[in-house]
């Protein structure tokens, strides 16, 4: 129902509010000369202000006092029972801009019996945590999970607004965004408060990744955002901070459901083809044999990465030809390219040189490869690279 | 079947460079293409065309030589393109464009199904075909790599990549789905295609009047996110080679990857 | 004079372009190893509508100009010369005389199929004993009840066995010399046809050259394509247009050499520097870049005349002499640039070496070629 109404007495049948509509849901009936809204209304409020004798009312306030928003707001976003690490990073930066603007920093979750996340929430930086339970939030979806964000967010007025940059993430927020006619930004590299302004800066890569762009949002609350997985800290979790948690209440009736989940499946993802993968780490004449490969597919593993080879390693039979990376070979473009043992001829450099960032691990230290390489270790790959994974399956674990 | 398809034309992103000092992309001698995904997109409409009959339309937001990317989707079999242009809409962010391809589907008429490509590689942002489905009032299924539409034409079950697998969904139409390159591998226009609409071009331009959208909704004015400014990220300098200890220049790779981001807890 | 490509040629071109560098550019190497016929690919470019792309609407085709169909067998042949032959020869020399003086049957019946890229076509003029003096033709065809008895051999036709439709030309009657020879359509599967060795080449490895044999082979008296004893004549004018084909091809093995040798003189480095930054290079990539640029010029004029329904015999000659000769001369050069690396098969240069060969030799000797410009100059 829609949640603006025109006032059937007061009405005039001047017709201002139809054109003002964004989303053509002011009926005219040119007989009684009156105005309705109809189903298509997303209750932005844009007509209230346009009808000369003030006939058209809302129930949902629109706040339009920005100084009224405040606190800010972090999605926690669940899956198979666990929390996300995205919403805790994200709790870790939200900490700091709340203290930059002296305000809370608020963990929204939604979900079914999902309660005892809540704790973790708090110890991860939460002051409060605005949880609704419903058997229609248990698992992701655009409809009951927008529908419940928008509520709270209409009840609580945030000030500012993240989510995780995640196929969940990605859904939800343009989502919402639309139905609160809130700007924003996505997949956000940085956030950070301006001093003067205390506006959310929100700088995110386009282009490709080519140029960056910092997004202010000044006029509309909340300021909202998402932010790629794995930029942001978390703090260290907490267990004995204090936080609040709020039950919330959102109904949910038949037409809020407008999908149906039949099933949801899990699958290793067959693997991505060099061509597509970020992450390569690639071995060569260094590596000594097949065998020797087994340290370079460990690191990959680590890492989520690819396994490559020079033309020297696959002509040896060391690994297949489908991983030849080279002029005869493919052509690789992956943002990270370790190459282990590889001297960095031409013919190899051909297929992997506009690679985002190069490391090249290599005996010898005049081998080609360090004069492409933005990082470099002289040593021996069979001690170096083990070393590497180790300490990458350290750092990744945290 | 009405199906709408939204294409955007961008910069080939693969060629793009952008001048260190003004922070600014040289946009100069850098090919126009029609938005990778988005030609996923086309593709899909128009094999539910073969199989449902009725017709495509394509349309797209941009300057007047967007039009060049709505004459290769003309050249690869849809039915009728409109190019949406007027210097109202400029400045828009996702905000504003999705009002404004909003207003455009609702002048093409009748629709069944809106198909998007997930995300351009200019603006990155994915936010386009859920912000439309939201003001057409339609359920949305993103990151398709699937869409079966019933036998009846009046619902779809449809593949959701998720980040370790897919998700199945039902819905009914009409819905926007938007569609990621998975999903299938596009057709190349025809010589055939190519010559028609060239020698008959018939790509109407659509204006705002035409689209009846609201001046307050688009452009700058509809726009809540303005760019404050843009900045050449981190050149490559030259490389390093780490030096000590293996243990330490070990740490140290780690360290200055971590800083980097090219290496990410998943 | 416009020198601007228009519309419809830009976007045919830019077409062509991705699908060959997408779909033909990943393969060649290895279709050039295995000396295996680009089936696949053939396919997709029918379907495409590039396999009769200038023949006219209502016959299958995509009725594009002259032009776009040199811009076309460039692109495909900068990505792989043999397929772009195949391309060629279907377009120059198959569709095009049976739409020029074929019968509305013969259009209708042969025609279609070739240009919608449904069948193949190929060409049997060679034979052992007539290549450049093709008039000596020792293939005989013997008018018979209804019909007509051919016998003889065709040698090193592009595309024979793989072909469904050959335009072949056989010799009616010697008493009148040249105009004793006609031209027919044969088919794969006419009795008495077969096809003979299939050619092992030093280049365009992925097209297929083989013998045409015919043994008491019976054809119907409707595949006489035009008049009895016009046969030389289709020929020559058929071969004007094919030429502007082989012009293109030529075209593209030089610009895809020249890529390849910028592309190789900025990555290698040698005394410090790019090569790229020295002068022997500079030199030798100037001159190669000018005689691509002016082969262009002269494939496109050729084509324009075509178009604009001006004489293009000698145009397309001199195309056709100046494009092979340059890109055998641009693919020696690429060799040189990369040093010891172009000798080696890991880089394509040395396949574009062994295809330019032979662009200096088929549909007309580049001696040939000289003998047609001298006769249409000196007058």
């Amino acid at each position: 129902m829609p949640g603006v109404k025109v006032d059937q007495e007061k009405c005039i049948g001047c017709k201002s509010c139809v054109p003002i509509c964004p989303f053509g849901a002011v009926d005219f009936n040119a007989e009684a000369k009156k105005a309705s809204i109809n189903d298509k209304c997303t209750s932005c409020g844009v007509c209230v202000p346009s009808c000369p004798v003030e006939a058209i009312f809302s129930d949902i306030k629109i706040v339009t006092d920005l100084s009224q928003y405040r606190d800010v707001w972090v999605f926690a976003e669940h899956r198979d029972g666990r929390l996300a690490k995205v919403g805790l990073q994200l709790l870790g930066c939200a900490t700091g801009l709340a203290k930059d603007v002296g305000q809370r920093t608020c963990a929204v979750l939604l979900g079914h019996k999902v309660e005892r996340m809540a704790k973790d929430l708090i110890a991860h930086g939460a002051d409060v945590v605005y949880y609704v339970d419903a058997p229609e939030l248990e698992q992701y979806r655009f409809d009951t999970y927008t529908k419940a964000m928008v509520e709270l967010v209409r009840k609580h007025l945030p000030n500012m607004f993240i989510m995780g940059a995640t196929h969940i993430g990605r859904d939800l927020a343009p989502r919402v965004s639309r139905r609160l006619n809130a700007g924003l930004t996505a997949d956000c590299t940085e956030l950070t408060i301006d001093p003067q302004t205390k506006l959310l800066k929100m700088t995110r890569p386009a282009f490709g990744g080519n140029i960056m762009a910092t997004i202010l949002c000044p006029n509309t609350r909340p300021q909202m955002s998402t932010v790629r997985p794995g930029i942001m800290k978390s703090l260290e979790p907490d267990p004995h901070r204090k936080g609040e948690v709020v039950k919330e209440r959102v109904e949910f009736s038949q037409r809020d459901m407008l999908v149906e989940i039949v099933k949801v499946v899990k699958e290793h993802k067959h693997l991505a083809n060099l061509e597509e993968a970020r992450i390569i780490v690639s071995g060569g004449r260094g590596v000594g044999s097949a065998e020797g490969f087994s340290v370079i597919k460990e690191l990959a593993d680590v890492l989520g990465g690819e396994v490559g080879g020079s033309r020297v390693a696959v002509e040896k039979g060391w690994i297949s030809q489908d991983h030849q990376v080279g002029q005869t070979g493919k052509s690789v473009r992956p943002d990270l390219y370790i190459a282990c043992g590889i001297s960095g001829s031409i013919q190899h450099r051909a297929g992997m040189q506009t690679s985002g960032c190069i490391v090249a691990i290599n005996k010898d230290p005049d081998a080609y490869i360090f004069k492409v390489a933005d990082l470099g270790i002289v040593g021996d790959l069979h001690n170096i690279v083990p070393m590497l994974a180790e300490a990458f399956k350290q750092e990744l674990g945290k | 079947m009405n199906i709408v398809v939204c294409i955007k034309q961008v910069p080939d992103t693969t060629d793009v460079k952008i001048d260190p000092k003004t922070g600014t992309l040289i946009r100069e001698g850098v090919p126009s293409i029609i938005n990778p995904d988005d030609r996923h997109a086309l593709e899909e409409g128009l094999r539910l065309k073969e199989r449902f009959g009725g017709r495509v339309v394509v349309l797209s937001m941009g300057p007047p030589q967007a039009m060049d990317a709505l004459m290769e989707a003309k050249a690869m079999g849809a039915d009728q393109c409109y190019l949406i242009s007027d210097r109202a809409f400029a400045g828009a962010d996702t905000l504003a464009t999705s009002y404004s391809l909003m207003k455009s589907v609702q002048a093409v008429g009748a629709w069944d199904i809106v198909i998007c490509g997930r995300q351009a590689i200019d603006g990155d942002t994915a936010q386009i075909g859920p912000q439309m489905a939201e003001a057409l009032g339609v359920p949305h299924v993103s990151y398709c790599i699937e869409i079966a539409v019933d036998e009846d034409g009046k619902g779809v079950t449809a593949k959701r990549e998720l980040e370790d697998g897919y998700e199945v969904i039902k819905t009914k139409l009409p819905a926007l789905f938007t569609v990621i390159k998975d999903i299938n591998k596009p057709r190349y226009p025809s010589v055939r295609g190519i010559v028609s609409v060239c020698r008959n071009c018939d790509v109407q331009t659509w204006t705002a009047k035409d689209i009846a959208a609201s001046p307050k909704m688009i452009g700058l004015n509809g726009s809540p996110t303005q760019v404050a400014r843009t900045f050449a990220p981190e050149p490559k300098g030259q490389g390093v080679v780490l030096k000590g200890e293996p243990e330490a220049v070990v740490k140290e790779l780690v360290k200055r990857l971590r800083e980097k981001n090219v290496v990410r807890v998943r | 004079m416009d020198f601007a490509l228009s519309k419809e040629q830009q976007m045919l071109q830019q077409m062509v372009r991705d699908f060959a560098q997408k779909e033909i550019e990943p393969i060649a190497s290895d279709l050039d190893k295995e000396g295996r016929f680009p089936e696949e690919i053939i396919k997709k470019l029918g379907e495409l509508g590039i396999m009769g792309m200038t023949v006219p609407k209502e016959y299958g085709g995509a009725g594009a100009d002259t032009v776009s169909y040199t811009i076309a067998i460039e692109e495909i042949s900068r990505a792989c010369a043999s397929t772009g032959i195949a391309v060629s020869v279907n377009n120059s020399l198959a569709c095009f005389p049976i739409l020029a003086f074929g019968t509305e049957p013969q259009r209708q019946r042969f025609l279609v199929p070739l240009a919608r890229g449904e069948k193949l076509g190929a060409f049997g003029l060679t034979e052992p004993s007539a290549g450049s003096d093709a008039a000596m033709q020792q293939t005989v065809a013997v008018k018979k009840g209804d019909g007509y008895v051919v016998n003889g051999i065709k040698h090193f036709i592009t595309n024979a066995s793989r072909a469904d439709t050959y335009i072949v030309f056989a010799m009616e009657d010697r008493t009148k010399g040249t105009r004793g020879i006609s031209a027919f359509i044969l088919e794969k599967g006419d009795p008495g046809f077969s096809f003979g060795t299939i050619e092992d080449k030093l280049g365009i490895r992925a097209s297929v050259t083989a013998e045409l044999i015919f043994e008491d082979c019976r054809i119907p008296a409707d595949r006489l394509l035009g008049e009895s004893g016009k046969g030389f004549k289709i020929a020559m004018s058929t071969l004007d247009g094919g030429r502007i084909g082989v012009a293109s091809q030529a075209l593209g093995i030089a610009q895809a050499a020249l890529d390849r040798s910028i592309r190789f003189a900025k990555e290698r480095e040698q005394f410090g520097k790019p090569i790229a930054a020295l002068g022997a290079i500079q030199e030798a990539i100037a001159n190669m870049a000018t005689e691509v640029e002016a082969a262009r010029m002269l494939v496109r004029y050729a084509a324009w005349c075509k178009d604009t329904k001006r004489p293009y015999t000698a145009p397309a000659a001199m195309a056709k002499l100046f494009a092979s000769e340059t890109a055998m001369k641009v693919a020696t050069k690429a060799i040189q640039v990369h040093g010891g690396y172009g000798y080696m098969k890991d880089y394509p240069v040395e396949r574009y070496f062994r295809d330019a060969k032979i662009t200096e030799l088929y549909e007309g000797t580049s001696e040939i070629q000289r003998l047609v410009i001298a006769l249409n100059v000196i007058k």
